[in-house]
C-alpha cells in the first residue's frame, strides 16, 4: 500500500518534472534564440556596411577619407570623405560647446536645487523634448528658427566682428553649420541633462551633508562634493549626447546648407556645409552608379566607426560609475 | 598681557573681516550659479514652448477630413492630404514593433533570468549597447543592402526590419532592467511551489514588471514613429497607398521632409500638418502610459 503510494506519487512528480524541463528547455531556447539575435543584428549590420562600401574602398583606398572632390558624373567619378568628416565634427563640436555646460546645469537645477514640487514637472518637461523626433525639430529649425539665429546671433556677431575675426566672416544666412550646431545642442540636451540627472543620484546623500556641515554654499557642495565623485559618469553622459549629435541626420540634412565637393569645408561658422550622414541622405535615392552608391555607403561605414567609438567608451563610463555605486550602497 | 589680548583680538577681527569678505563672496558665487542654472533651464523650455506652438498654429489650419484620408494632390496645387502617409506610418511601425517587441522582451528575459555568467550574455550587453548608439542612417544602410537589395524593391518589409532594429535594444535594456528590480523571493515563492523557471517567468516575474516593460515598449515605439533617416533607404516613400509588404510605402516623417523641401507654401502648411499629426501620435503614446502606469502603479518600477 505504502510502496504503492509511493510509487504513484514519485510517478506523478515524474510527469511533471518531466514537463517542467521540457517547457524549461522549450522557453530557454527561445530566450537564447532572442538574445542570438541581437547578436545577429549586430552582424547584419557589419555584414552589410562592409559589403556596401567594398567597392569604393578597393577602387580609392585611404584616399577617399583623405580627398575631398565628390563628383558622380560618369566617366570622371571621384569620390572623397574629408569635407564631410569635418563638417560632422564642427557642427558636433558647436553642438557639445553650447549643449554640455546648459545640460549640467539643468541637472544641476533638478536634481540639487529645485524642490521636487518645481523638479519633478520639469524633468516631465524634459522628457517631453526628448520624445519630439528629430523631424519635427528639423521643421521647426528650417521655418522658425533659423531666423531667430540669423537675426539675434549671426548678424550681431558679423556686424561687429566683420572680417577681423575668421570664425564669423562670412555673411549670416541661417542654414550654416552654426545653425546646425545650435539645434543640435537642443536636441542632444534633454539626453544629456537625464543622464546626468540619474549619475547625480547615485551620490550618497551623506557626501552632500559632509559638504553642507563643513558650511559649504550649494554651489561648492555641487562642485567639491558631487562632480568628483560623478565625474566620469558626466563625461560618459555627454559623450553620449555626443554620439547622438554626430549620428543625426535628418535634422542636419535639412539646415546644414547641403554643399559638396571642396567647398563643403567649412572656413567660418557660418559656411554651408554637409555632414556624412546629411551627405548620405541627400543623395541616397537619386544615386547614379554603383560606385556613387558604394561611396555613400563608405560613408555611413566611417560614421559607424566614429559613433562606436564614441559610444562604447562613453558606456564604459557611465557604467563603471552606477556599478561602482550600487556596489557601495550593498556594502 | 593686556597688550597681548589686545592684539590678538585685532587679528581676530581682521581674520572676521576676511572671512565674511570670503564669505560674501562665495555667497555670491553660489547665487550666480543658481541663477545660471535657472536660465539655461528656461532656454531649454522656450524651444520645447516654440516647437509645440508653430507646429499647433501651423498644423491645425491643414487639418481637414481630406487632409487626414486622401493621397496627395499634384505637387504645389495645395490639394489632398497625407492619407497614405498615415496609413504607412501605422503599417511600418506596428509590423516593426511585432517583431521588435517580443524579441527585445525575450532577449531581455534571457538576460535577467536564464543567463548564467560566462561570455555570452556579457557579449549580448555590449552588443546591445553597441546597437542603442548606432546612428539611425546606418540601420538604413542594413535594410537596404539586406533587403531592398534581395528582394529588389524598396519595401515595407524593408522598412519594419530597419526599425525593429533601432527598436530592439531599447527593449532588452529596460526588460532587463526592471526585470532585475522584481524580489527575489518572488521567484523563490515559484521555485518552492515547484513551478517550472517558465512558468515562473511569465506568470509571476513578467506580470508584476509589467509595467516597465511597456513603458520600454512605448518609450522604443514613439523612438521608431519619428524616424526618418532609415526609411529615405528602405520605404522609399510614395503618394499610393499600402500596395503590399513588398511595395514602396510612405511615412509621416519622410512625408514632413518631403513637403519641407518643396518650394511651395501649400507644401509647407501640409509639412506643418502632418508634423501635428506625429507629434500627437507620438505624445498621445507616451501621455496616456504615463497616466496608465500612474492609475496602477506597480512599486517594482519604481
Amino acid at each position: 500500500m505504502t510502496s504503492f503510494g509511493s510509487k504513484n506519487s514519485r510517478y506523478i512528480s515524474s510527469l511533471f518534472v518531466v514537463r517542467n524541463k521540457r517547457h524549461d528547455k522549450l522557453f530557454s531556447g527561445l530566450v537564447i534564440g532572442a538574445a542570438a539575435y541581437t547578436l545577429l543584428m549586430v552582424g547584419l549590420v557589419a555584414f552589410s556596411v562592409t559589403r556596401g562600401s567594398i567597392d569604393i574602398f578597393s577602387a580609392e583606398g585611404i584616399q577617399f577619407v583623405i580627398q575631398s572632390n565628390w563628383n558622380a558624373v560618369e566617366g570622371r567619378e571621384s569620390f572623397g570623405a574629408f569635407p564631410y568628416i569635418i563638417g560632422t565634427l564642427l557642427s558636433s563640436a558647436i553642438a557639445m560647446a553650447i549643449g554640455v555646460p546648459i545640460s549640467l546645469a539643468i541637472a544641476i537645477f533638478i536634481s540639487e536645487i529645485a524642490p521636487p514640487r518645481i523638479g519633478t514637472p520639469l524633468s516631465f518637461v524634459t522628457e517631453l523634448l526628448a520624445a519630439v523626433p528629430s523631424i519635427i525639430y528639423g521643421l521647426w529649425a528650417l521655418f522658425v528658427f533659423r531666423f531667430w539665429v540669423r537675426d539675434l546671433i549671426e548678424k550681431p556677431l558679423y556686424d561687429t566682428f566683420h572680417g577681423s575675426l575668421p570664425f564669423f566672416a562670412k555673411t549670416p544666412f541661417g542654414l550654416d553649420i552654426f545653425t546646425a550646431g545650435i539645434v543640435l545642442a537642443i536636441m542632444i540636451i534633454p539626453i544629456i541633462s537625464s543622464i546626468c540627472r540619474e549619475v547625480m543620484r547615485v551620490v550618497p546623500d551623506s557626501q552632500r551633508e559632509a559638504a553642507y556641515s563643513l558650511g559649504a554654499t550649494r554651489w561648492e557642495t555641487v562642485r567639491m562634493a558631487i562632480f568628483p565623485y560623478v565625474k566620469s559618469g558626466l563625461v560618459g553622459a555627454s559623450m553620449l549626447g555626443l554620439g547622438r549629435a554626430v549620428g543625426e541626420t535628418i535634422l542636419v540634412t535639412m539646415i546644414i546648407g547641403n554643399v559638396i565637393g571642396p567647398s563643403a569645408i567649412p572656413t567660418t561658422f557660418f559656411s554651408q556645409g554637409q555632414t556624412l550622414s546629411s551627405l548620405v541622405a541627400n543623395e541616397f535615392n537619386e544615386a547614379s552608379s554603383d560606385l556613387h552608391l558604394s561611396a555613400l555607403i563608405a560613408l555611413g561605414a566611417i560614421l559607424l566607426v566614429l559613433t562606436m567609438g564614441i559610444n562604447v567608451v562613453a558606456r564604459l563610463l557611465v557604467k563603471k560609475k552606477i556599478k561602482a555605486s550600487s556596489g557601495a550602497k550593498s556594502q | 598681557m593686556t597688550d597681548n589680548s589686545n592684539s590678538s583680538k585685532n587679528y581676530a577681527k581682521i581674520l572676521h573681516e576676511i572671512v565674511n569678505k570670503k564669505y560674501k563672496k562665495r555667497l555670491l558665487v553660489n547665487k550666480l550659479v543658481t541663477m545660471f542654472t535657472i536660465v539655461c533651464v528656461l532656454a531649454a523650455i522656450i524651444p520645447l514652448g516654440s516647437i509645440l506652438l508653430e507646429v499647433v498654429k501651423n498644423g491645425a489650419s491643414a487639418i481637414s477630413f481630406e487632409f487626414l484620408t486622401q493621397p496627395q494632390g499634384s505637387i504645389g496645387s495645395g490639394r489632398g492630404g497625407i492619407g497614405p502617409a498615415i496609413q504607412g506610418t501605422v503599417i511600418v511601425v506596428g509590423l516593426a514593433s511585432l517583431i521588435g517587441a517580443p524579441v527585445g522582451v525575450l532577449a531581455g528575459i534571457y538576460l535577467s533570468e536564464f543567463a548564467k555568467g560566462g561570455i555570452f550574455p556579457d557579449l549580448v550587453r555590449f552588443f546591445n549597447d553597441v546597437l542603442t548608439g548606432l546612428p539611425s542612417i546606418v540601420i538604413g544602410i542594413v535594410g537596404y543592402v539586406i533587403i531592398v537589395l534581395s528582394i529588389g524593391s524598396f519595401s515595407v518589409l524593408a522598412g519594419s526590419i530597419a526599425l525593429s532594429i533601432i527598436m530592439i535594444p531599447i527593449v532588452v535594456r529596460v526588460t532587463e532592467e526592471t526585470l532585475k528590480i522584481v524580489p527575489y523571493s518572488l521567484r523563490e515563492a515559484g521555485h518552492s511551489l515547484g513551478i517550472s523557471k517558465a512558468k515562473i517567468t511569465l506568470s509571476i516575474v513578467l506580470p508584476s514588471a509589467k509595467n516597465g516593460i511597456l513603458t520600454g515598449i512605448v518609450i522604443a515605439i514613439s523612438r521608431i514613429a519619428g524616424e526618418t533617416a532609415p526609411l529615405i533607404m528602405t520605404i522609399l516613400g510614395t503618394s499610393l497607398f499600402f500596395t503590399g509588404i513588398t511595395g514602396p510605402v510612405d511615412a509621416l516623417p519622410l512625408r514632413i521632409w518631403r513637403l519641407a523641401s518643396q518650394p511651395y507654401e501649400s507644401a509647407h502648411a501640409f509639412g506643418w500638418g502632418s508634423a501635428l499629426i506625429l507629434i500627437f501620435m507620438i505624445l498621445t503614446l507616451s501621455v496616456g502610459l504615463r497616466f496608465l502606469a500612474r492609475t496602477k502603479s506597480f512599486k517594482a518600477d519604481y
